[in-house]
């Protein structure tokens, strides 16, 4: 039982080779601007200024963050080779561990035990896989039982009884750090209250990024552009890819393919152990049991529509934790976003008929587009318990038809045992 | 068998010099008493046949494997290569048959990883690689990604790799195998470059044309051992042949003639991909009859997998048809197939011919798990008291050396589980055999019974498709004889007549270009002519 | 299909036992790490249950024996089925609509009710069998997606068909009818509450499981493709359609899982269900070496954790989630005790049979090498 499994599937994809154009970060910029702009215009249309205001962006921040550090770790994790579907029982490791160290000792210490707990779930996972070679996705599967375990086992062993806490919840925790640019976050606020197009939107999202911005977050970002710094800049981080793309040809120009492998995991287990810390330390100010809600799996989401690059997660973590604050916010904001993909579908319709001559998947989309923008019109909201649902459902239509696109690290999930290339 | 020392030029040590290397797998000694000398600035080939040792040897070179036996000498000096680190340390950079590169990094990460001490990851080793590919017109783009390179373009960076950690020893395994005639002939310009620069090659091969061309030196391989070193002027491709196949030709079967007049299988324009490049297959037709054995000869690589699988049903081809008598059974699937009376004695036995972590009478029933006796209740249920019956038949009349039918497949040696994928497969009665390289892995004595099976076979009337590169094999058991090169048929030969020599030659593509006297026997030319192909062939050529 | 011999079997509990062994040390340590009476957890969770116990550990284990062998269907064809959970979440919702109802009388209800959550269950699991087949997503990742997915599509049809019955504070599906319900056996002398009829299903399941693996045409084909998917090709399989087949499969199975529950217990779908089975499923069947009569016993073994720890906060004071980590521990050192035993199984019988054969005439090795 291999995390590859099968190779059936792979036989019957056909084999178009991907058109690479380089997309520098002109190009990205170009398409930033652009989302900006039809966010603006459907905004305008629907007259839901909540969509993008400052407020649901700032909101839509502070979820995307535990996100990403969870899909971080699993970057790390699959750059290496190593699938690690146990994110979500280090995280959970990690809430416990801020909980803990953060009401002893206070928030900072909160950061610091948080990853040390990662790091062990880490820790575990990589002896299983990398020493004794355990099916990694047992092991994942292994670790979420045992991460929710150790957390509510040491949750009622620590905290009741503790003034303030309790078997299921830590005491408070004193809050980390926050910053706010005071004169710019009003002036753009000012800019924002306007609703002119694109300009308030530009500046609803500059206000979001300096306002009520935790330390945290920040060190997140930072960990973003060290990992991407890290992992495609140096030679540490040549060896570590190496290892998840070929490890049999690392191992033969001299790459300990095992060292590298095993760290990755441990690392891997601290990103998600920080992304914990940020759910109890900055979103909770305890720790709480059930926290996590899946996050993990999130993250794991996050990395693959990313495809596999810091960036991409990145994107990935920000969408999904969009719309995991703006279902909290009420369900006239995903609404609004009805009509714009019965917009993109009818669009992408009309030109697979009329460009590709395409005609079966053109009415498909035809359709559906149809199908969406009939609900648009017919509800108000859409029902909150499925816009949860929204991060599965995106990454699973991108693994259906985008999966030529997906570069995954070639050799992620294979078992590897030194010398076995030869 | 080593040159002797007084004949080189004093002063120069030899680049490489082996000495009684010997090398023991469970149930196999791959080397024995290995002894050559390589000198420097030389292009040496070794040559020798499929399964000959010539594989292990080079990893033993490359420190990926320990001699158990013997001295290696670099350079006048002993060394001990414990693994790939040290043989780079020592100036030996191996490029594989089998690229070890790495798809969706740039030929630069895949150039540096490990050696990023060298020029760093950046301009410095960006330029470093530029400059190599210049002086030995490589022609590389470090910044190209290797998923889009062809497979020439593939060979010539896990050269440059070598070159950039300072190899002046390198060691090219089969580095031919999947280039076109035009590919090959800038490979050996670029090794006549890296000797003009002092460089010493060795060669790797069992084109014996090719290896005349480019090398200056030549050691025979033949079952492990080194039969000798000879110089390429002094000697032809069928000379190189006999010394290569040995020269005690197998005498061919006296018996009489089994082949009928009534057509069992038939085979008729196969083509099969050509796309970009050269089709694996191309306009393959062939008939064999109640009662014949038509073997096709040919170095593996060259096509004659795809025809099985494409016969069997695994592979759809591009065209062509395959008839089973007058059936055609071009669109069938694989169970049809094999339910309609074709046996299939698999190359790879252990990925297509067993389940090895099954017991035996689980394995005798795989292949047939629609047919008598492997079922009961109308095909629904498994017979598993029927098929240990029989399996305990199989075992006694095929002579498998078990202790029962419950151990594992895994656990039988290679002989004895491929006798018992034979005996399976004719206790179906078959119309047709589909026996690849029937023999291959194989010990001696189980070898000679499995040939006594196929002869079997033939006395029942079926039709037999023998693929072999075992010269002896082919011309013992065949009663036609054709010969595969880059997927055309290009040669029959009737194997009363026919030498191993001619045959070599003809699979290896030697054909009239090896020089001294060659008569061709019957039949039409014995290597196609060589048509320059200016597309570069596309990845399926590749097989591992 | 392994002959019974005193080596075969001691092998196969040596792992299981081992494991236990390392669970029960691991665990002991961490106890004693955290200051806490570890004497005391042994004893409340090793003691031999009350009769009252003794019925939750056979229904707790018919549920999860369920659930197993769904998983280990998958297992046996090397597919990863990690969506039992989400699986038996949309069974059991739609089985509890259909069954509350009440359409049909008595217990032609409850049967076709079997069939409604079956049916669902293999739906549910198909979309991930279809995207690996005609995609080649892998069945992990899907699988995974659609647990979570799962749960929000049931969340919003359930709001939608919710009702608060007459003096409760929850909200819940139409109950199932009286005659729907099932008492239960009362196999357990001293014990007031019942063992969930459904054990038979169970039963049932685990002989299908059982016959149609070991003893089918169908079973072989799809064991071979799980062994060897090149082997399984050359020998006739069209393993695409196995694929889906044996996923549609893993996942009726798995819509069972939630039936002796509803059926014995809840007779409704409401806010109380349980989660996690599934990932339990996937241990169990490991423990249980995806054998019909294995699981059974891990899947009692797992029970029988589960309810004795439930006392632990009271007798011991320690939170009763620390089986968590004896389970999570057992699953590591089973799986990797497993495959040491498994290399040195296949050592010790290929030294075997070389030294069975050696004593016959020898054959000479062959001078071919690694292939060239």
């Amino acid at each position: 039982m291999s995390a590859a499994g099968l190779e059936v599937g792979a036989k019957t994809v056909a084999d178009r080779p991907a058109k690479r154009r380089r997309f520098g970060a002109r190009e990205w910029l170009i398409v930033v601007a652009a989302a900006l702009a039809i966010l603006s215009i459907l905004r305008i249309v629907t007259d839901t200024p909540d969509i993008d205001s400052s407020g649901a962006l700032i909101a839509g921040l502070a979820a995307a963050v535990p996100i990403a550090l969870a899909g971080l770790g699993g970057l790390w994790s699959e750059r290496a080779g190593v699938v690690n579907i146990g994110l979500e029982g280090m995280m959970i490791l990690g809430t416990w561990g801020a909980g803990f160290c953060g009401y002893q000792w206070g928030p900072w210490a909160g950061v610091a035990g948080a990853i040390v707990m990662g790091m062990i779930g880490g820790l575990i996972h990589a002896v299983a896989t990398v020493i004794f070679g355990v099916d990694q996705i047992v092991s994942g599967v292994a670790i979420n039982i045992i991460g929710l375990g150790v957390a509510k086992y040491l949750a009622v062993r620590f905290f009741t009884g503790v003034p303030g806490g309790g078997p299921t919840q830590s005491p408070q925790i004193d809050s980390l750090p926050n910053f706010t640019v005071a004169p710019l976050s009003d002036a753009l606020g000012n800019l924002e209250g306007k609703g002119w197009f694109f300009i308030s939107d530009l500046a609803a999202v500059l206000r979001a990024l300096c306002t009520n911005l935790s330390v945290l977050t920040i060190l997140t970002v930072l960990l973003f552009v060290g990992t991407w710094w890290l992992l495609w800049r140096t030679p540490f981080g040549l060896r570590l890819r190496s290892c998840g793309e070929s490890p049999v040809a690392a191992e033969t120009l001299g790459v300990n393919v095992i060292r590298y492998k095993f760290l990755a995991v441990v690392l891997s287990g601290g990103f998600a152990g920080l992304g914990g810390g940020f759910l109890a330390l900055v979103a909770a100010h305890i720790y709480r049991d059930g926290q996590t809600a899946g996050r993990g799996y999130i993250g794991l989401a996050a990395m693959i529509f990313g495809n596999w690059r810091p960036g991409g997660l990145l994107a990935g973590a920000g969408l999904f934790g969009y719309t995991d604050a703006v279902q909290l916010r009420g369900g006239g904001n995903v609404h609004a976003f009805l009509l714009l993909f019965a917009v993109i579908l009818v669009a992408v319709g009309v030109w697979q008929i009329v460009r590709n001559r395409r005609l079966v998947q053109g009415i498909l989309a035809l359709v559906v587009g149809g199908l969406v923008a009939w609900w648009f019109f017919g509800s108000d909201a859409v029902p909150p318990e499925l816009t949860g649902t929204t991060p599965y459902v995106v990454t699973l239509l991108v693994l259906a038809f985008a999966s030529q696109r997906l570069r995954m690290p070639a050799a992620d999930g294979k078992i590897y045992r030194k010398g076995e290339g030869h | 068998m080593t040159q002797p020392a007084a004949q080189q030029p004093t002063g120069a040590a030899p680049a490489v010099e082996l000495e009684g290397i010997t090398k023991r797998f469970p149930g196999v000694v791959a080397n024995k008493d290995i002894a050559f000398t390589v000198k420097r600035g030389t292009v040496h080939a070794i040559v020798g046949e499929n399964g000959a040792g010539k594989s292990t040897l080079m990893k033993i070179l490359y420190g990926v494997q320990r001699p158990d036996e013997g001295t290696i000498k670099v350079n006048g000096q002993v060394v001990e290569l414990h693994s790939p680190s040290d043989a780079i340390n020592a100036g030996i950079g191996m490029v594989f048959q089998h690229f070890m590169l790495a798809d969706n990094l740039t030929v630069l990460e895949n150039v540096v990883l490990g050696a990023e001490k060298l020029h760093g990851i950046g301009d410095a080793a960006r330029q470093e690689i530029v400059k190599i590919s210049d002086s030995y017109k490589l022609g590389v783009d470090p910044d190209a990604l290797v998923a889009d390179l062809g497979v020439g373009a593939r060979q010539r960076i896990e050269i440059l790799k070598v070159l950039y950690r300072g190899a002046k020893i390198l060691i090219l395994d089969e580095p031919t195998a999947v280039l076109v005639p035009q590919e090959v002939d800038e490979l050996f310009d670029q090794l006549a470059e890296l000797k003009d620069e002092g460089l010493t090659v060795l060669f790797i091969s069992h084109k014996l044309d090719e290896v005349l061309k480019v090398a200056d030196a030549i050691t025979v391989i033949r079952r492990g051992t080194t039969i000798d070193t000879v110089d390429p002027t002094s000697v032809n491709a069928r000379q190189l042949a006999e010394l290569m196949v040995g020269s005690e030709l197998p005498s061919p079967t006296t018996e009489e003639s089994t082949v009928t007049d009534r057509v069992l299988l038939r085979v008729e324009r196969l083509v099969l991909g050509g796309g970009t490049g050269r089709p694996v297959l191309d306009d393959i037709s062939f008939t064999i009859h109640a009662g014949e054995v038509l073997g096709i000869a040919g170095v593996e690589g060259n096509g004659q997998a795809e025809i099985v699988e494409v016969i069997m049903g695994m592979r759809e081809p591009t065209s062509g048809e395959v008839y089973l008598g007058d059936q055609d059974i071009s669109d069938w699937h694989v169970r049809q197939i094999r339910e309609a009376g074709v046996g299939y004695i698999p190359e790879d036995r252990h990925r297509h011919g067993l389940l090895l972590e099954a017991p035996l009478w689980e394995n005798r029933i795989l292949g047939h798990q629609t047919e008598e006796p492997n079922i009961e209740a109308g095909g629904f249920l498994i017979d598993a008291k029927d098929a240990k019956a029989d399996t305990e038949r199989i075992v006694k009349e095929y002579d498998v050396r078990t202790p029962s039918i419950f151990v594992t497949a895994g656990s039988l040696s290679g002989g004895n589980q491929q006798k018992l994928i034979i005996g399976r497969e004719m206790s179906h009665h078959p119309k047709v055999l589909i026996a690849a390289h029937p023999t291959r892995g194989v010990d001696v004595g189980a070898q000679s019974s499995i040939w006594d099976h196929i002869r079997a076979a033939r006395r029942e009337g079926l039709a037999v498709l023998l693929i072999s590169a075992d010269l002896e094999e082919l011309i013992g058991l065949s009663d036609t004889i054709q010969v595969i090169l880059r997927g055309k048929l290009t040669g029959e030969f009737d194997p009363d007549t026919v030498t191993a020599e001619d045959l070599g030659a003809a699979m290896t593509g030697a054909g009239d270009k090896s020089g001294a006297g060659d008569e061709t026997d019957a039949g039409p030319a014995t290597a196609s002519p060589r048509h320059t192909d200016p597309t570069p062939t596309d990845a399926t050529e590749e097989r591992s | 299909m392994s002959r019974l011999n005193p080596r075969r079997i001691a092998l196969a509990l040596a792992a299981p036992v081992l494991a236990l062994v390392v669970a029960f040390i691991v665990t002991s340590i961490i106890l004693l790490l955290f200051g806490d009476p570890v004497g005391d957890v042994w004893k409340t969770i090793l003691t031999w249950p009350r009769p009252r116990q003794q019925v939750q550990v056979i229904n707790a284990a018919t549920v999860y024996y369920i659930s197993a062998i769904a998983v280990a269907i998958g297992f046996r064809m090397n597919l990863f089925n990690i969506g039992v959970d989400g699986q038996y979440r949309v069974a059991v919702f739609a089985a509890a609509v259909f069954a509350g109802q009440a359409w049909l009388p008595g217990i032609l209800n409850v049967l076709v009710a079997l069939v409604v959550a079956m049916v669902t269950g293999g739906l549910w699991a198909g979309i991930a069998a279809y995207l690996k087949v005609k995609r080649g997503v892998s069945e992990v990742i899907s699988t995974i997606m659609l647990n979570a997915i799962a749960t929000g599509v049931v969340s919003w049809l359930f709001a939608k068909v919710a009702v608060r019955p007459e003096g409760s504070n929850v909200v819940q599906t139409k109950d199932i009818p009286e005659s729907s319900r099932l008492e239960g056996f009362a196999l357990i002398p001293g014990a007031t509450n019942r063992v969930y009829s459904m054990i038979l299903l169970a039963i049932v399941v685990g002989f299908l499981y059982w016959f149609i693996l070991g003893k089918t045409r169908f079973g072989y084909d799809l064991r071979a493709t799980g062994r060897s998917e090149t082997a399984a090709v050359a020998s006739g399989v069209n393993v695409p359609r196995m694929v889906m087949t044996a996923m549609i499969a893993s996942g009726a199975v798995g819509g069972l899982v939630g039936m002796p529950l509803l059926f014995g217990q809840d007779f409704n779908y409401g806010t109380t269900i349980q989660s996690g089975l599934g990932f339990a499923g996937i241990g169990i069947a490991l423990l249980g070496r995806n054998n019909a009569v294995g699981i059974a016993f891990a899947a009692v073994l797992w029970a029988f954790l589960d309810i004795q720890s439930n006392a632990l906060q009271i007798q011991a004071g320690v939170a009763q989630e620390i089986v968590f980590i004896i389970q999570g521990v057992i699953l590591f050192a089973v799986v990797i005790a497993y495959e040491l035993i498994r290399r040195a199984d296949k050592r010790i019988e290929q030294n075997r049979v070389a030294k069975e054969l050696a004593s016959a005439p020898k054959a000479q090795p062959t001078t071919e090498g690694a292939p060239a």
